[in-house]
This record gives structure tokens, C-alpha cells and sequence, in this order.
């Protein structure tokens, strides 16, 4: 069993977001940048599958030099190898251009499953994992809580709006996760300094096949025209509790909008 | 000029889902509102998408199209769209819509907007309004060939009964037996208890702070005597102290009720993202730094496990 997971390199969740007026895109700080906690999900879960069933687990990003940390982490947890997408000719791609990428590269390694994210924790479009499902011509599996693969078949729980559906397909499949799905492990330090041994190997728009037009800004479709920062002071009343002693003053306040 | 606008328009048990019919409310603003239904939907559910203001419903009626995930609806929409493409298709932002869109974007190489707020025209020129994290909002175009498709965030539009009646057109695009990949093989309703999260006026919320799991059927108390509904954070999602349809958030739910009480919650930006359009906002926390309190129209710095009880037991007296 192959399995590639994708895993971006985002800005630190804990961080208020930003975005450059200027630029009209969001500041990455190297500095402060991570695996995007939502891909440790997916990387779990394909390091358990193959634990059990033997194969392979490739990590794969698409982004500047900075997001071969997020590759190193992967490869802490226990990925084998990584794939890294690096080219100045994909700054400022949209989601398709992205999936695009990301899809030139995937096909190449001709994997059993591939894993995302429902979605990213800085651009939370959503619409990668879908998009290469449609390039690669795969079927996909999405939202995952749970996920089990059998012989040649992968059957998810997948979160609904109001309860779950048990979705199942044929491999290969692509399959997006949720937090559910499984517990990060946190790597050892013994396998941060072996992770640092493993192959990362790096390809440009070139090497993949890509038409470096249809990607990147120039390939964009979505265009930002303005970018407004709307910092709303809220004028709140805060007042501290000694031993439920403000109660009488939020009874008050629900009163007072109307509520109680 | 009038703009042809599709909403795909999302019928469950022939219930039209309320996001869909939301969007109703925002195609008519925009032009002619042309709904797309693939899969079942009785008369009752058909007339219900007319009254909230579909001029056209183009219906599918073939039952493939809700036992298999995604990819028969998104080769049938692009077929259609191949044929006869309208300026815009609207999108609610459910888990199903996403799967549907993203397979979309692909097959017609055309531009996507997601998690929008509110789309206008100026002239032929696309604006769309998406918001980003708690403090800033871009107005976002797509530039390429048409239908642009955008994805919006519930609650952004009122649905409205308008009382109109639609013409119901069948469509005419056979499905393919290679789109039928991903089978739904079993759906299970969570049931809940009182009102539903996103319809509640009402949310008293509960985060980690409250300790421990059983400490939650305080937050419970509250809700039910206030009247509303019980929300939660990820983090006790996560820990399993309570269901995901709970989840407020990012990747949970998007609520908008006149009341949002913050129990034991710390206001990270992924929870924010799903409360902030709350009308009134009451926080509990120990921490007097806590983030959620620059949000809070009331704040108290204190200990749930003590005010939380106190409140219901006068709410109840009074
Ligand atoms: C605030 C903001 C809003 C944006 N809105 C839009 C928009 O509406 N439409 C649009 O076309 N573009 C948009 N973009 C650009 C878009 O974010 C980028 O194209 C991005 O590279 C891909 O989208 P995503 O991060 O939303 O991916 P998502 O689809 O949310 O990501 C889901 C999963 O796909 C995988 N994945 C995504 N990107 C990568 C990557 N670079 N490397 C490896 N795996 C990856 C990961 O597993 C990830 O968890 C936006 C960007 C920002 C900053
Ligand atoms: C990709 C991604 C998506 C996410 N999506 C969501 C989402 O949709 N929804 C969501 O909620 N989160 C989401 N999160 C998680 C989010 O980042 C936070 O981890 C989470 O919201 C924190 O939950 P909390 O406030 O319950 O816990 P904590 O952050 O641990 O906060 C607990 C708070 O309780 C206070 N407290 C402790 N004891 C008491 C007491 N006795 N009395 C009063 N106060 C007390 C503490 O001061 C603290 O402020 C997401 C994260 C990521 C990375």
C-alpha cells in the first residue's frame, strides 16, 4: 500500500491571521509557520494503515523553501520520504492551480490512496482535496471521522450535518479527514534527528510537467481586488466574580436585551 | 445587465435544505434564480424551492444521484453547464456542496470562490466579499470563462417566501455508470436535544474550562432554561465529551442567534470564526486575558463551575 499525504505549510493557527494590504496575501512568517495541524490527521492515519499492512507513506507540499519543515515533521512522525514542489513560477496560485501542482506529482508516484485535509487551517477553501480527485481521475471519499481500508476497499464514517454516512469505494481513492479521524503521535527526538536523513525530493514546474501559465498568479482565476482591516473595538463591560456574586448583574444584562 | 444565476439547491428527505433556499434569496437580487436539483424531491419540496423565489428548477430525478457521493451530480452539472452556461452557480457551504464544487472547478477549469459572504455585480464585473479571519474582508473577482462559481457561508442571506411558482424543467443528461465510485451505504441522524444549533436564538456554548465531561450538562441546564441550544468547542469535541454536530467553528458550525454564552472558552480564532456574527456575546472565563472577553459584550472573569449553576437556579426563580 502507497499512500502520498499531502501537508501544507501554514502560518501558526495560534497567531492572528494577517493579511498584506499591499500584496493583497496573507503574511507567512517562516519563523512561525507549521505542519498545518489539520494534515497530522492524515498523516496518523496512513503511518497506522501501513504499520498494519505494510507500504509506503510519502508526504507531499507544494510551497517556498520554508515548507520543507513541514516535510521534516512529517517524516518525525514516520513518512519515508517526501516530495517537495518548490518554484517561483507558483507564487500566487489559486486552488486549482494549486491541485494542479500537486496532481502532476501525485501521478507520477501512482499511489494506492491519497490523504488531505477536509481543509487548510490559513485558506480553508476547501477545494484542493476535490479538485485532484477530479485530475487524477480518482473517486473521492471526504470528511472522514473514521477511516478503515479492506483488501481493496476504503470505507469512511463521513461527518454529515446531522449525524454520519458510511461511504465506501474501490482504491485507489482520494480521501479528505477530519480531526476525529486519529491522535497525532509526537515524535521522539531520536526521530526528529533521523528525519533530518530523509530523502526530500525537490521539483519544479519542469521536472512535473506542469505549464508553468495555468499555475501561479499568471494561471490564477481568483483575483483580490481590495483588502479592508476591520478592527471592531468592542466597547464590552467586564467585571470579576467573587463566588457567583455577579450573577445578579448577568440576569440584568439578559433583561436588558431581552432574552430573560 | 440581469445575470442568470444557478443556486444548487440541496433537497434532503424533500427538505430543500435552508442554505439553498438562503441563496434563493441572493440570486433574485442578482438576476433570473434558476435552481438545480439532482436526486429526489416530491412536489411539496419542489414548490417550497418556487415560493422562496426559483423562477426554473431544473430536476434530476434519478435516485443515483443521493446514493453516490459527488461525482454523478458534478459530471451532470458540467455537462449542463458545457451547454447552456449561466454567469454564476451559487454554492451553500455544506459538506456535500463542497465535494460537489471542487470536482466542479476542475472539470470546467473555471474559478472558485469559497466561504463568500455576499456577491454583486458592477456592470459585467464580478465582486464577491469574503472575509478573512476575525479582522479583515477582500473583495475577490474571477477572471476566465463563465458559469465563476463562489461558495457562501450560511446565514449570510435571509431565506425568503416569496410566493412565486417555478417551472420545473427535467434535466436531460444521462449519468454515466463510471461516476458511480463512492456508495452511501448507511445514513445515521444523531438526534439532539432542543432546538437545532443553527436555528436556536439562543446558544450557551461550553469549552474546556468546565473541567471535565460530565461538568458539560451544566452548560445543558443553561441552554434548556434560557430556551436555547448547546454548542461546543473542538477541543471537547475532540476529547468526546460531546457529538461533532455540536461543534461550533471553522470546520463545526456557523451560528448567528441574538445570545452566544461563552462557557469556560478561550476564543481561539477557529471558534471565533464560527460566532462572532452573534448579536450578543456573554463570556465566562477564569482568565481576565482570555481573547474571547474582546468579543464579549458582557464579560465575567470567574469560575463556571460556580456562576454557570448560580444563573440557571435564578434564571429558574425569576
Ligand atoms: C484567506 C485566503 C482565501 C483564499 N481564498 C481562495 C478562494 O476562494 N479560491 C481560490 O481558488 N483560492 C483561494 N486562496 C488561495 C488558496 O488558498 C491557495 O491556492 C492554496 O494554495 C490552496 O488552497 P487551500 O489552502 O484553501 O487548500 P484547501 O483545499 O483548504 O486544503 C485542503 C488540503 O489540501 C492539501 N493542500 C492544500 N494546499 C496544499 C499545498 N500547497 N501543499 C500540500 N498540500 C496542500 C492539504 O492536505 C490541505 O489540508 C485563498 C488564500 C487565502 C490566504
Ligand atoms: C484547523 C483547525 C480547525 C479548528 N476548528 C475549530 C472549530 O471549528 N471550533 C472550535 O471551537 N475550535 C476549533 N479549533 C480548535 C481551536 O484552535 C481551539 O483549540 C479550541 O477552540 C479551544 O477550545 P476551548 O476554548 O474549549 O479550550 P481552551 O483553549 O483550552 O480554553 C479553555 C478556557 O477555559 C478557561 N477556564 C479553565 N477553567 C475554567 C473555569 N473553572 N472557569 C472559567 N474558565 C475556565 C481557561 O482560562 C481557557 O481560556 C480548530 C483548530 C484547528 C487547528
Amino acid at each position: 500500500m502507497k499512500i502520498v499525504v499531502c501537508a501544507k505549510h501554514v502560518p501558526d493557527p495560534n497567531m492572528p491571521m494577517e493579511v498584506d494590504t499591499g500584496t493583497k496575501r496573507l503574511k507567512r512568517n517562516p519563523a512561525q509557520s507549521i505542519l498545518d495541524p489539520s494534515d497530522e490527521f492524515g498523516i496518523e492515519i496512513a503511518l497506522q494503515i501501513v504499520e498494519k499492512d505494510g507500504g509506503e507513506v510519502v508526504v507531499l507540499t507544494m510551497g517556498p523553501a520554508a515548507a520543507e519543515d513541514a516535510l521534516r515533521r512529517a517524516m518525525a512522525m514516520g513518512a519515508g520520504r517526501a516530495i517537495h514542489i518548490i518554484d517561483d513560477a507558483l507564487a500566487g496560485s489559486d486552488a486549482l492551480g494549486t491541485a494542479k501542482a500537486l496532481a502532476a506529482a501525485i501521478k507520477a508516484e501512482e499511489p494506492d490512496m491519497v490523504i488531505c485535509a477536509v481543509e487548510s487551517t490559513d485558506a480553508y477553501t476547501g477545494m484542493v482535496p476535490g479538485a485532484l480527485a477530479e485530475l487524477l481521475d480518482l473517486p473521492q471519499v471526504t470528511f472522514a471521522r473514521s477511516l478503515a481500508v479492506d483488501g481493496g476497499a476504503v470505507s469512511i464514517q463521513r461527518a454529515t450535518e446531522s449525524g454520519y454516512q458510511t461511504v465506501q469505494a474501490q482504491l485507489p481513492a482520494l480521501v479528505t479527514v477530519t480531526a476525529s479521524v486519529a491522535e497525532p503521535r509526537y515524535p521522539s527526538f531520536k526521530l526528529m534527528m533521523q528525519a533530518k536523513k530523509k530523502p526530500v525530493d525537490a521539483r519544479d514546474t519542469g521536472a512535473l510537467g506542469v505549464d508553468a501559465g495555468a499555475v501561479g498568479e499568471s494561471g490564477a482565476k481568483e483575483e483580490v481586488l481590495t483588502v479592508e482591516l476591520i478592527r471592531e473595538e468592542k466597547q464590552g463591560v467586564k467585571i470579576t466574580d467573587e463566588g457567583g456574586d455577579s450573577v445578579d448583574q448577568i440576569v440584568a444584562y439578559l433583561k436588558k436585551i431581552q432574552v430573560a | 445587465m440581469a445575470k442568470r444565476v444557478w443556486v444548487w439547491t440541496e433537497v434532503t428527505d424533500n427538505a430543500p435544505h435552508r442554505g439553498s433556499l438562503e441563496l434563493l434569496t441572493l440570486a433574485r437580487a442578482l438576476g433570473t434564480a434558476e435552481a438545480v436539483v439532482l436526486g429526489p424531491a416530491d412536489a411539496d419540496a419542489l414548490a417550497s424551492i418556487g415560493n422562496h423565489g426559483a423562477a426554473v428548477i431544473h430536476h434530476g430525478d434519478d435516485a443515483r444521484y443521493a446514493e453516490y457521493l459527488a461525482e454523478p451530480q458534478a459530471a451532470t452539472l458540467a455537462t449542463m453547464a458545457g451547454a447552456d452556461a449561466p454567469d454564476i452557480i451559487l454554492f451553500s457551504s455544506t459538506p456535500s456542496a463542497r465535494d460537489v464544487v471542487s470536482r466542479l472547478v476542475a472539470k470546467l477549469d473555471v474559478g472558485i470562490i469559497a466561504n463568500a459572504t455576499d456577491v454583486a455585480y458592477d456592470g459585467d464585473d464580478l465582486r464577491v466579499t469574503v472575509p478573512w479571519g476575525a479582522e479583515t474582508t477582500g473583495t475577490v473577482t474571477l477572471n476566465g470563462s463563465k458559469p465563476h462559481l463562489v461558495q457562501l457561508r450560511p446565514k449570510a442571506f435571509a431565506a425568503e417566501e416569496v410566493g412565486g411558482q417555478a417551472e420545473v424543467k427535467a434535466v436531460d443528461v444521462a449519468i454515466d455508470d463510471s461516476t458511480l465510485r463512492t456508495r452511501v451505504v448507511e445514513n445515521v441522524v444523531e438526534a439532539s436535544e432542543g432546538p437545532n444549533l443553527e436555528d436556536a436564538a439562543i446558544i450557551v456554548s461550553g469549552g474546556r474550562g468546565l473541567g471535565q465531561p460530565e461538568n458539560y450538562a451544566l452548560v445543558e441546564e443553561l441552554a434548556k432554561t434560557l430556551g436555547g441550544a448547546p454548542g461546543a468547542t473542538r477541543a471537547i469535541v475532540d476529547a468526546g465529551w460531546v457529538p461533532y454536530s455540536h461543534q461550533v467553528g471553522q470546520t463545526g458550525k456557523t451560528v448567528k442567534p441574538t445570545l452566544y454564552v461563552a462557557c469556560g472558552i478561550s476564543g481561539a480564532i477557529q471558534h471565533i470564526a464560527g460566532m462572532k456574527g452573534s448579536k450578543y456575546i456573554v463570556a465566562i472565563n477564569r482568565d481576565p486575558d482570555a481573547p474571547i472577553f474582546e468579543l464579549a459584550d458582557l464579560g465575567i472573569v470567574g469560575d463556571v463551575l460556580t456562576v454557570v449553576p448560580k444563573l440557571t437556579e435564578q434564571l429558574r426563580n425569576s
